[in-house]
């Protein structure tokens, strides 16, 4: 897709020997496009600090647009639109979007 | 609350009347503060951006027959987990830990309807702490213009306590919460699973299962999606930032101009018929020349403050202050800070103690002793009134892109500049040195946008009126009166002496030798030494001495700056302001939230050295040029 050139590229390839895809990041979301969160991969205070406002397991969520410049980048969750890093965004993982039916 | 009492329950029939102590509790933004402040009728800052509230406030609530109850606003907090100094706070105070802060007898939660699924993650360790509770689900008028509706009765039957849907902005669905603070409203104490709590995952889940149940979550308003597509625009959107910095300068210059003549020439003219009553003698002189040149050269700058205040209002209020943090935080990332210190460092503009109250919303201590260090180099209004008297008395006003920017706010402008760009490099400094930490991430909420209410903006005006009245009634009369003594002492032959053998003269002498690199005389001496409690000072200082000999109006004062000061000097000493501490307030603070005296020291010789070469270069440089 066209968008995903303009956002930052992926730090790592597909890990090695995984069998199946590994869960894409929130960053490399594509604008408009939604995702369910699989896990935080971020430190304790972090993770309690995203969840708090909604970044949790099986939620839904939409990356909205981002700040001139690129990064940070505005995520819609459960109504509300919440700014993040790249950075940040690139620990919370996501599932595969096939599995696409509301999440838990 | 008008009706008759038929509360057989109520706990207080029959006790001694004791004043029931209840807080507000919720997340940020839920509207909290716009609740207390129509309950109570005190003014409290209300801004649409998370995180204002950073001190718990305390109001009465009349509930008729002189019967009252306290209120206590707690700071906005996601969680009870203490993470942030706000949610340390009201974690203290809800569980009656806080010294000094009775614990409350019953707690009001505030939700914001719209994420109502969300902000119920807030309220369940609030429940769970088995206070008596209301649930107030806010902001109902939005809710239901956007299409969205919550069941409150099966709300309050799954959470175990009332459930109010209000508008705490227009005051609908009150009758509830009135009811609840009377402490006729029971349900029981709430049940709640306590194993929630430590359980984030679990516990989201049941405020998804509860939001499911009871609520439809509004469509996402078209209007705030457009408007944020221009706003944050990768184009349009730093043009308009721009535009919006440039446009209040120019209206704070140009605008505010009528209303400062206007007042100048009322405090004139009350000076002179003042003056005409009193005797000739020292009272006549201290009455006209100590405080109509003085404390009424300054009151004069009134109109400009209230100006900034309303335009960094309106920003605040709109939603569009949390957008502009998102359009710095890039900027801010490379200076090794945070989009989060932006909101204390725009706050600044306003004021440096509020600014340093502010900053308790970042986490990471080393992210905020930069931010703290650095917030006295925003440039606050206290510096305006300098800026202007120089830049009027030395720069002619011409157009400059027609009649949207002249000269004069071109330069005001770029004093602002100048403090910003000390500011960015003084933050990169000091975070690649003696506060080097990781990173920390950025998390900001964009508020919707909102139509800023004419309510909200008027107390906060008000607010800054009585703020400002009371700092010149103050510290500013104080130190004129001191000043307007010094130069009329020792008396010589029974009269008053010329100003260089009085005793301000002497101190200004004394230090003469000091500031003379900078080309300051010692009557800019004698201001800048009465400047160091405040500002501002400087301006009814100047007023005071000059004042002694003769016109104290602000045309005079111009003159006389003119008189004493080159060119080159008038540019040191607009530099010196851009960068010195001179003021007690920020000291103070930044002393009670760094928990001792080594940062406010620290910070006052640094930027005080900042000043002095900066003048100093200003003043070589300026004198090569000119």
């Amino acid at each position: 897709m066209l968008q995903l050139v303009f956002n930052k590229p992926a730090r790592r390839a597909s890990a090695p020997g995984a069998s199946r895809v590994p869960p894409s990041a929130l960053s490399e979301l594509p604008e408009g496009a939604q995702g369910i969160i699989e896990r935080l991969d971020l430190p304790e205070d972090v993770a309690h600090r995203l969840m708090a406002l909604g970044f949790l397991p099986g939620v839904r969520v939409r990356a909205v647009r981002s700040a001139p410049g690129g990064d940070p980048r505005v995520y819609r969750i459960e109504g509300t639109e919440i700014a993040l890093r790249c950075e940040t965004a690139a620990q919370v993982k996501l599932r595969p979007p096939a599995a696409d039916d509301p999440g838990e | 609350m008008n009706r008759t009492e038929e509360c057989e329950s109520c706990p207080l029939a029959g006790a001694p009347p004791r004043a029931r102590v209840l807080a507000i509790v919720g997340p940020p933004n839920s509207g909290k503060s716009t609740l207390f402040n129509r309950l109570t009728g005190l003014s409290q800052k209300v801004a649409n951006y998370p995180g204002v509230t950073v001190e718990q406030r305390t109001g009465k609530v009349r509930l008729g027959r002189d019967r009252e109850v306290t209120l206590i606003d707690l700071p906005g907090i996601y969680s009870l987990v203490p993470c942030t100094e706000d949610e340390r706070v009201a974690h203290d105070v809800l569980t009656g830990r806080m010294p000094g802060v009775p614990q409350p007898d019953a707690v009001i939660i505030v939700l914001d309807a719209n994420v109502l699924s969300r902000h119920l993650m807030a309220a369940a360790p609030v429940l769970a702490l088995g206070l008596p509770a209301l649930v107030v689900l806010n902001m109902a008028d939005e809710l239901l213009s956007r299409g969205g509706q919550v069941d409150t009765a099966a709300l309050s039957e799954h959470l175990g306590a009332p459930v109010a849907l209000v508008s705490a902005l227009r005051g609908e669905g009150f009758q509830a919460v009135y009811d609840f603070l009377e402490g006729r409203l029971h349900a029981g104490t709430p049940r709640l699973d306590r194993a929630l709590l430590g359980d984030f995952p679990r516990c989201r889940r049941w405020a998804q299962h509860l939001g499911e149940r009871a609520w439809q979550p509004p469509e996402p308003s078209l209007w705030s999606r457009r408007l944020d597509g221009v706003f944050l625009h990768p184009l349009a959107g730093p043009l308009i930032f721009l535009g919006v910095v440039v446009a209040v300068f120019q209206a704070m210059f140009a605008g505010a101009r009528p209303l400062m003549e206007g007042l100048q020439a009322l405090i004139h003219s009350s000076g002179g018929w003042v003056s005409a009553l009193l005797p000739p003698g020292p009272l006549e002189s201290l009455v006209s020349d100590g405080l109509c040149g003085g404390v009424g050269s300054v009151l004069v700058f009134l109109p400009q403050i209230l100006l900034l205040f309303l335009f960094l209002g309106i920003l605040e209020d709109s939603g569009y202050l949390a957008r502009a943090a998102l359009i710095a935080d890039r900027t801010m990332a490379r200076v090794g800070l945070q989009g989060k210190s932006f909101i204390p460092l725009i706050s600044a503009y306003a004021c440096a103690v509020p600014a340093v109250l502010a900053t308790r919303t970042i986490e990471n201590r080393r992210d905020r002793i930069a931010t703290i260090l650095i917030a006295p180099l925003m440039t606050c209004p206290a510096r305006l009134p300098v800026y202007t008297l120089i830049i009027a008395a030395f720069l002619p006003e011409r157009p400059l892109l027609g009649p949207l920017l002249g000269t004069r706010a071109a330069a005001l402008l770029g004093l602002y500049a100048l403090g910003l760009l000390a500011a960015i490099a003084t933050a990169r400094l000091l975070k690649s040195s003696i506060l080097k930490s990781e990173r920390t991430p950025f998390v900001l909420e964009l508020p919707p946008y909102r139509r800023p209410t004419l309510r909200s903006l008027g107390l906060r005006l008000l607010d800054r009126t009585k703020i400002f009245l009371r700092r010149a009634g103050t510290v500013i009369l104080g130190v004129t009166v001191l000043l307007w003594v010094l130069a009329n002492l020792p008396v010589e032959d029974g009269r008053r002496p010329p100003i260089e053998h009085s005793y301000a003269g002497a101190l200004g002498r004394a230090v003469e030798p000091l500031i003379r690199p900078l080309g300051f005389d010692w009557k800019i001496g004698v201001g800048l030494i009465s400047s160091l409690a405040a500002r501002e000072v400087i301006i009814s200082t100047l007023g005071a001495i000059y004042g002694l000999e003769g016109d104290a109006s602000l045309t005079g004062l111009q003159q006389a700056v003119r008189r004493d000061l080159t060119p080159a000097a008038a540019l040191a000493l607009l530099v010196f302001f851009a960068f010195a501490m001179q003021c007690i307030s920020t000291i103070a603070v930044v002393r009670r939230e760094t928990g001792g005296w080594k940062w406010p020291a620290i910070q006052f010789a640094y930027l005080g050295l900042l000043a002095y070469g900066g003048a100093f270069l200003a003043y070589r440089l300026a004198g090569l040029l000119l």
